[in-house]
C-alpha cells in the first residue's frame, strides 16, 4: 500500500483513501461541440502508457475529496510529486528537483 | 427553513438508539441526536461564516474548532462539517450571510458513534489506516478516513475518546465492525 | 511412552508442566513450551510425514520456520483442521491432535512410496513433457489424476469457525526479529525515544540465543538478558512487543505486514479472541534482524529421518532437553557444527566421528571437539545416510577419494555445509544483493527503502558483531526517525558459536554423474542431479531452472535450497555465481492463513449491508427484501396465503385503483447550491435548466462524455440557486463523482457546490387516484391543488409537524407525491401516512411492483434497459436534449458515426403473440424464426413482466431499427419453441398520460 501526498490535506496518506482517475492534462476542448472525429478521438479515447514519468489524475476520495495531479515514475511505482488541479504541469528540471527531494 | 419543535426533535429515530458494545478498553455507544451542516464556501467567505457561527472555522487542514457544543471540522480547503449538540441551528444562522457559500442541512444524514476507552486507537486502527497515535492526530484532530469498507469523518475528542461520523445507513456495519474489533 | 530422549537438567523447559499430545492417534507426552517436533524427538520419534513428489519417508530437519519436512496436520475440532502445519513451529499443547501427511494406508507404509522406485520416470520437466499428448486426454485423464495426486495435506471441508483481526500501525522504527540483534536494536532505538515495533516469530525473544549455553551479554547468561531486556523494553509506553508474529511481507515505502498467532498455541482458546491478526505496520525506519538460515549438506539420501541441521541438535538439546540421537554423527564444511559435538558429547551423547569436508580445520572449536576425544575425520565426507525409516549409518570416504569406505553406526546425523543470511524480507523491499565472493554468500547490497540489515542477515558471523550492529542500526533509526539519541550503552558480550565459513552446492559423492538421490530442496523433492538435468535441458537462467525444477518454490522461498541449487546450476552452466542471479524472493516468508487476510471482513462484515430509515415499518408489514446492491429494498409485501406473483399483481391494482405506499430512500439526492447551478446543470445534463422555474421539476438525462446515458433522475429547483438532484439508487455514488470530477477539473470557475443528501431525506412514495386526498391532511403550509402544485412540482413545507420537501412526481403514472422528509423522521411520518391512508385501502408495494408500474409506461431503469451503449435516441428520449444548447457532457459523443448511423438498437414494446407468455429478460430477438443457428440476433429483452392492469405480459427491449418494426412480428427462440413477438409502443397504459395530472 502506497503513501500518496495529498497537496491540499499537506501530509502524505494511505493510498486506501484514493482513487485514481487516469491521465492527466487532457484540457475538455472549450468548442467540444465542434471538433473533428480525430480531435475527439484524441481527447476521450487515446492515452499513453510510457515506461517512466506518467501524469496522473488521483482523488483524494475518503479525504478531503479533491482532485489533484501527480507525477508518478511507473518503473519504480513511486509518487514523484503531487500538486493541486489546475497548477501547470511540471517540466523535467522540476521533477529531477522533486526526485532529488524525496 | 426552520427544523421542527424540540419535542419532535427528541422524537428523532436515530438509527443506533440504544445500543451498547465495546471490550475491556474500549465503550461504543451511539451519539446524542445533533444538528449538522455541511458548509462549502471558499475562503473569502470564511470571516462572515465564522462570525454568523460564533466559531473561528478552522483553515487548515485536519483541524477542528469548537465552543459551547458546537464544532466545526476541517474536512477540505472548501468543506466543513458543523456539529451542534445544544439546540442551535448552524443552518439557519448562515442564511443571513452574504458572503458566496453552500450550507446543506444533513442532520439526519449522518449519525455518530462514541468510542472512549484506552484501547479507543486500537479499535478504529483495526479498519482505519490513519496512524491516530497522539503526535500524529492529536486531541482536537479531525479527518475524513474509513473503517473498514466504509467512509467516516473521525474526531478525536480526548486522549482516549473519538467521535466517529458516519452517513445513516452505514451505522450497522460501523458499530458491527468496531463490537467486534473491541473483542481483541 | 515416557521421553526417553529428554535430557535431565538440560533446556530450558520445566519438567513438572507435561502437556499430553497424539500424533497419527498414538498417546504421547511432551512439556510445555515444546514444540511438536521437540516433543515428538523426546519421544525418540524422527519419522513425520512423507515428501510430496516421490513419498519418501521424512523427519524434521530444522527447528524452526524454516522447516521443509515435517508438515503435519493439526486437528483441534471438526472445523478446526489446519494442514501443513510446520511442526517445528507448532507449539505444544495438551491435547494438541496432530496427524501426518501424504501417505496411504500409513506413515510407514506408503503406496505411493512407488514414486521414488519410479523416480528415474518422474525426474525433473516429467510432468511438462509426458502429459503433452494427446490433447484431450488432460482434461479427461491425466488432470483429474494428477490433481489426486497432488497436494499435500487436506482442506477443512466446512467454514472456518475462527475469528480473525486486523490492525493498522504506524511506528518509528519497527525491528523484525528478537535475536542479539534485534533487541539491541529495539534497545537502543527505543531508549532514544522512538516508538518501536518489535516482532519476532518465536514464543519469546532470544532468536539464535536459545542454542547457546555459555554466552553471556552484560555480565548474564544470553538467553536470561534476553528475556529481562523484553520485560524491560514491554514495560515502556513506546515499545510494542510482537510474539508468534511473522513478518511475512515488505512492500513499498516501509509498509511491512506481521501475521501474529493468538491462539494455535492454546490448549482451549477462549473463543472470543481472534485466532490470528494481520498488523499492516508503517514504519518510518525499518531494522531487519532476521538472522541466517543453515544449510544441509547435499549427499546421497541426505534426506533420511534422522539426518538433520547441526543448528537444530544444539536448539533441541539446550533449549527443549532433548537429543536427537543416542549417536550422532557429525557432517561439515564449516566450525559452527563442532559446537553441537561438544554440546551433545557434554550431555552424555555419544558422537562418533566429526565427518569434516575441510582438509586441515582448526581453531578453538575443533581443538575442543578433538579435547573430548570426538574423532575427527579431516578431508572426509559422508558418501550416504544408511537406512530407510531411519538412519542407521553414515557411509565415510576421503574427499580424494583414497582409502576404504567405513560405515558409521548412528541413529541420528547432523549436518552444516555453513550458513546463508536470510534476505527474503531485504530483497521484498527491492533491496539490491551483492554477492560476497570471500564467504560465498550473498548479502544485502544497496537499500532502496529506509532500512537497516543487522546481524547474521547482514552477514555477521559472531555474537558480538551481532549485537553491534544491532544497537548501532536502532541508534541510527531512531536519530533517522527524528528522535533525539543520547548516548546509549552498547551491550557487552561474550562467548557465542560462530557461524562463518562452509561451502555450497554438491558435497562428494553427489557430483555431476552420480545417479544419486541428494537433496538440494527437500519440499519439492528436487535433487542434485534434477538441476543439472535442467541446465542440460537448456534452462540457462536461475529463474527456468527454478521453474523446471520447482527448486526453492512454494513456502520454502529458497530458505534451505537456494545457495546449493544456484552453486549447482552455475557449475554446470561453468559461470561464476553472481552471474547465474539469484532468484526472487517473493512474499510471503512463511504460509499466511487466508483467515488473516480476510480479517473481518467476515459474514454482516463481509460488505455493509444498508437499511433505509423505514426497514422497520416495511419488516413489521411483512415485506420480503431484495438486495439493490448493498441496499436491503422491500420487494413485495405478500399478505397470508399470497405467492410473489399474486401480492405484486394485488399491489400493482391497488396503485392504479386507490393509493400506493412505497420506499424511495435509497435513490440518491444531490442538493446544487449557488449562483452557477443552473449553469452547472447545463453542462452535466442533456436537458435545458436555466428556464426551469422555482418550484418546478424536470426529468433529467445525464451522459458520459461519449454520448452514453449515464445515469437519469428528477430535479427539483427550491430556489434560483438550489437545486435538489436525485440520482438512481445504484448510481448515486459514481455521479457524484462524476459531477465533482467536472465540477473541480473542468468547469472550476462556475460558483457552485455538490453536497450528498442521499440520506438526509427519508422519500415516502404515495401513488394513485387516492394520493392526495390521503397526503393533503397531514401537510402544513403548502398548497396542493392541481393549479397551485400540478405534476413536476416541488413544494417545502410541513407534514406531520416535521419540515418536507414535497415533490409532485410519479414513476407509476399515477398522480402521486414523493414526500421527502429529514430521515430521522422517516418511520413516524410513513405511519402517519398508513393512517390516514387506511381508509382509502393504501396499500404497501414494494420494488417489484414499481418495476411493473413503470414498464407499463415505458419509463426505463438505467442499467436494466440501458446497458452503457444506448444514447437518448436509442431510448426514445431526444425530447430531453436540449436542442440549442452549445456545451453539456456528451454533446460531442453524440455525433460520432456509429451513434448517428441507421439500424441501431433502439427501445420498443413487445407483445408476445400469447398474452400468458411472459418472456425472459435477456433473451435474444431473431428476425426468422426458420434461419439455421447461429442464427442472426438483432436485439435482445431488457424488462419483461406480468401486467395485471393490462391483462397481459408486457416487455421492452433493444432491437435493431426498432421503430421502424411497429407492428411487425418477431421471435425470441428458447428452448422450448420460438416465441411470437409483437413489436409496440414501450407505452402500455395510459398512452396519453392523463392519470398523471388526475
Amino acid at each position: 500500500m502506497l503513501l500518496i501526498r495529498c497537496p491540499y490535506c499537506e501530509e502524505e496518506r494511505p493510498e486506501l483513501e484514493f482513487r485514481g482517475a487516469g491521465e492527466a492534462h487532457i484540457a475538455r476542448p472549450a468548442d467540444i461541440a465542434s471538433v473533428s472525429d480525430e480531435a475527439f478521438e484524441a481527447f476521450f479515447f487515446l492515452r499513453d502508457n510510457p515506461k517512466g514519468i506518467t501524469y496522473e489524475r488521483w482523488r483524494h476520495m475518503h479525504g478531503c475529496a479533491r482532485f489533484f495531479n501527480a507525477v508518478r515514475d511507473t518503473v519504480s511505482d513511486r509518487f514523484v510529486m503531487t500538486y493541486k488541479a489546475g497548477e501547470p504541469k511540471p517540466d523535467a528540471k522540476t521533477i529531477e528537483k522533486a526526485r532529488a527531494g524525496a | 427553513m426552520a427544523d421542527a419543535s424540540s419535542a419532535m426533535t427528541a422524537n428523532r429515530a436515530i438509527p443506533l438508539a440504544g445500543r451498547l458494545t465495546g471490550g475491556p478498553a474500549v465503550t461504543i455507544r451511539p451519539a446524542e441526536p445533533c444538528r449538522r451542516l455541511a458548509l462549502r464556501a471558499s475562503a473569502d467567505a470564511v470571516p462572515l461564516l465564522s462570525a454568523a457561527l460564533g466559531i473561528a472555522l478552522p483553515v487548515k487542514p485536519k483541524q477542528s474548532a469548537g465552543a459551547k457544543g458546537r464544532v466545526a471540522l476541517w474536512l477540505g480547503p472548501d468543506e466543513w462539517l458543523v456539529i451542534d449538540e445544544v439546540g442551535g441551528d448552524p443552518v439557519a444562522e448562515c442564511a443571513g450571510v452574504k458572503a458566496l457559500h453552500s450550507a446543506v442541512d444533513v442532520s439526519h444524514r449522518n449519525t455518530a458513534i462514541l468510542v472512549e476507552g484506552h484501547g479507543a486507537a486500537d479499535v478504529l486502527n483495526a479498519g482505519c489506516p490513519q496512524d491516530l497515535s497522539l503526535a500524529a492526530f492529536p486531541v482536537g484532530a479531525c479527518s475524513r478516513t474509513l473503517l473498514g469498507k466504509i467512509e467516516i469523518v473521525l474526531l478525536r475528542t480526548g486522549d482516549n475518546s473519538f467521535r466517529l461520523e458516519c452517513w445513516r445507513s452505514f451505522s450497522d456495519y460501523a458499530f458491527a465492525f468496531l463490537a467486534d474489533a473491541a473483542r481483541g | 511412552m515416557t521421553q526417553a530422549y529428554r535430557i535431565a537438567g538440560k533446556g530450558r523447559l520445566s519438567p513438572a508442566r507435561e502437556a499430553r499430545f497424539t500424533f497419527d492417534g498414538r498417546t504421547m507426552t511432551g512439556l510445555e513450551g515444546d514444540t511438536l517436533a521437540s516433543a515428538l524427538l523426546a519421544n525418540g520419534v524422527h519419522l513425520v510425514g512423507r515428501s510430496f513428489k516421490y513419498h519418501r519417508p521424512r523427519g524434521m530437519l530444522s527447528a524452526g520456520a524454516e522447516e521443509p519436512n515435517a508438515l503435519v496436520g493439526i486437528a483441534r475440532d471438526a472445523t478446526r483442521q489446519t494442514p501443513n502445519v510446520r511442526a517445528t513451529v507448532q507449539e505444544l499443547y495438551d491435547g494438541l491432535a496432530a496427524v501426518s501427511q501424504n501417505r496411504w494406508p500409513s506413515l510407514t507404509f506408503d503406496v505411493g512410496a512407488m514414486n521414488d522406485l519410479m523416480g528415474p520416470f518422474f525426474a525433473a520437466g516429467f510432468y511438462y513433457k509426458t502429459f503433452m499428448w494427446p490433447k484431450a486426454a488432460w482434461k479427461r485423464l491425466y488432470e483429474p489424476v494428477i490433481r489426486a495426486a497432488a497436494g499435500l495435506g487436506v482442506a477443512p471441508g466446512e467454514a472456518d469457525p475462527d475469528r480473525y483481526a486486523n490492525r493498522f500501525a504506524h511506528c518509528d522504527v519497527l525491528v523484525i526479529g528478537a535475536g542479539p540483534a534485534g533487541l539491541a536494536a529495539a534497545k537502543a532505538a527505543a531508549t532514544s525515544g522512538a516508538s518501536v515495533i518489535l516482532a519476532d516469530e518465536q514464543p519469546q525473544v532470544g532468536g539464535s540465543l536459545r542454542l547457546e549455553t555459555d554466552a553471556t551479554i552484560d555480565g548474564r547468561d544470553a538467553f536470561d538478558w534476553a528475556q529481562a531486556l523484553a520485560a524491560d523494553l514491554a514495560a515502556r509506553d513506546n515499545v510494542r512487543i510482537l510474539t508468534r508474529t511473522t513478518a511475512f511481507g515488505y512492500y513499498a515505502q516501509n509498509m511491512v505486514g506481521l501475521t501474529e498467532r493468538l491462539t494455535d498455541h492454546v490448549a482451549r482458546p477462549d473463543p472470543a479472541m481472534p485466532r490470528e491478526r494481520l498488523w499492516q505496520v508503517r514504519a518510518k525506519r525499518v531494522v531487519l534482524a532476521i538472522g541466517a538460515i543453515e544449510r544441509h549438506m547435499v549427499f546421497a539420501e541426505n534426506d533420511r529421518p534422522g539426518v538433520m541441521l547441526a543448528s537444530a541438535a544444539r536448539s533441541y538439546l539446550n533449549h527443549f532437553g532433548v537429543a536427537v540421537g543416542r549417536k550422532v554423527g557429525i557432517y561439515t564444511a564449516n566450525d559452527s557444527a563442532y559446537a553441537a559435538a561438544i554440546d551433545l558429547r557434554n550431555a552424555g551423547i555419544d558422537v562418533p566421528a566429526i565427518v569434516d569436508l575441510r582438509d586441515n580445520p582448526q581453531g578453538e572449536a575443533v581443538d575442543a571437539a578433538r579435547k573430548l576425544g570426538i574423532e575427527v575425520l579431516a578431508g572426509h565426507a559422508v558418501i550416504a545416510a544408511n537406512g530407510r525409516l531411519r538412519v542407521s549409518a553414515m557411509t565415510v570416504e576421503r574427499t580424494n577419494g583414497g582409502g576404504s569406505k567405513r560405515v558409521i553406526p548412528v541413529d541420528a546425523l547432523v549436518t552444516s555445509s555453513g550458513w546463508t543470511p536470510s534476505l527474503h524480507l531485504f530483497s521484498q523491499s527491492h533491496g539490491k544483493v551483492a554477492w560476497d565472493a570471500e564467504n560465498q554468500r550473498f548479502l544485502p547490497g544497496n537499500n532502496v527503502q529506509d532500512l537497516f540489515s543487522a546481524g547474521a542477515c547482514n552477514g555477521a558471523t559472531d555474537l558480538e558483531t551481532a549485537i553491534a550492529e544491532g544497537h548501532d542500526a536502532g541508534e541510527a533509526s531512531a536519530r533517522l526517525a527524528g528522535r533525539s539519541s543520547g548516548a546509549v550503552a552498547r551491550p557487552a558480550t561474550s562467548g557465542g558459536a560462530a557461524i562463518s565459513g562452509g561451502m555450497i552446492g554438491a558435497a562428494p559423492g553427489a557430483e555431476k554423474g552420480k545417479q544419486v538421490k541428494a537433496f538440494v530442496d527437500f519440499q519439492n523433492d528436487v535433487t542434485a542431479k534434477d538441476i543439472r538435468l535442467a541446465v542440460q535441458e537448456g534452462m540457462h537462467s536461475i529463474e527456468h531452472v527454478k521453474r523446471f525444477t520447482t527448486n526453492g518454490m512454494a513456502t520454502d522461498q529458497g530458505k534451505t535450497s537456494n545457495l546449493h541449487g544456484l552453486a549447482i546450476a552455475a557449475e554446470m552452466l561453468g559461470r561464476d555465481i553472481p552471474q547465474v542471479g539469484l532468484t526472487t524472493f517473493r512474499a510471503p516468508y512463511t504460509p499466511v492463513t487466508f483467515g488473516a487476510i480476510v480479517g473481518h471482513a467476515r459474514g454482516e462484515l463481509f460488505d455493509p449491508t444498508r437499511r433505509t430509515p423505514m426497514h422497520g415499518e416495511a419488516e413489521k408489514l411483512g415485506a420480503v427484501f431484495e438486495d439493490v446492491g448493498q441496499w436491503k429494498r422491500a420487494w413485495y409485501f405478500p399478505r397470508a396465503g399470497e405467492d410473489m406473483h399474486a401480492a405484486v399483481n394485488r399491489e400493482c391494482k391497488a396503485v392504479r385503483t386507490s393509493a400506493g405506499i412505497f420506499d424511495a430512500s435509497t435513490l440518491g439526492k444531490i442538493e446544487v447550491v449557488g449562483p452557477d447551478a443552473a449553469e452547472f446543470l447545463e453542462l452535466l445534463y442533456t436537458n435545458p435548466w436555466k428556464k426551469l422555474g422555482v418550484g418546478r421539476l424536470r426529468y433529467g438525462i445525464m451522459l458520459r462524455e461519449d454520448g452514453f446515458i449515464y445515469d437519469d433522475g428528477v430535479v427539483g429547483r427550491l430556489a434560483e440557486d438550489r437545486f435538489h438532484v436525485t440520482t438512481t439508487t445504484g448510481g448515486a455514488p459514481r455521479v457524484m463523482n462524476h459531477m465533482e470530477d467536472y465540477l473541480q477539473t473542468e468547469f472550476p470557475h462556475l460558483k457552485v457546490w455538490l453536497t450528498s443528501i442521499s440520506e438526509q431525506w427519508a422519500v415516502i412514495a404515495v401513488q394513485g387516484p387516492k394520493a392526495r386526498e390521503i397526503v393533503a391532511p397531514l401537510v402544513e403550509g403548502i398548497d396542493m391543488s392541481n393549479e397551485a402544485m400540478p405534476h413536476m412540482s416541488v413544494r417545502e413545507g410541513r407534514i406531520c409537524g416535521v419540515p418536507t420537501r414535497l415533490f409532485r412526481m410519479s414513476f407509476t403514472g399515477e398522480a402521486g407525491y414523493e414526500i421527502n422528509v429529514p430521515a430521522d423522521y422517516g418511520p413516524a411520518v410513513w405511519r402517519a401516512v398508513m393512517e390516514s391512508g387506511a381508509a382509502h385501502g393504501i396499500t404497501p408495494y414494494g420494488t417489484e411492483a414499481m418495476h411493473v408500474l413503470r414498464a407499463e409506461k415505458g419509463y426505463i431503469i438505467v442499467g436494466q434497459d440501458t446497458d452503457g451503449t444506448v444514447t437518448p435516441q436509442d431510448a426514445g428520449l431526444d425530447w430531453a436534449i436540449g436542442k440549442a444548447k452549445t456545451d453539456f457532457v456528451g454533446i460531442r459523443g453524440l455525433k460520432r458515426p456509429d451513434l448517428v448511423r441507421q439500424g441501431r438498437k433502439q427501445l420498443v414494446g413487445l407483445k408476445t403473440r400469447d398474452p400468458k407468455v411472459v418472456l425472459e429478460e435477456g433473451a435474444q430477438i431473431v428476425e426468422n424464426r426458420d434461419q439455421p443457428a447461429p442464427m442472426t440476433m438483432i436485439g435482445h429483452v431488457t424488462s419483461s413482466y406480468w401486467s395485471e392492469n393490462c391483462g397481459r405480459s408486457i416487455a421492452l427491449a433493444l432491437v435493431a431499427g426498432g421503430r421502424a418494426r411497429m407492428g411487425k412480428t418477431l421471435h425470441v427462440p428458447m428452448p422450448g419453441g420460438a416465441i411470437a413477438v409483437e413489436v409496440t409502443n414501450p407505452v402500455f397504459f395510459d398512452e396519453e398520460g392523463g392519470r398523471l395530472n388526475g
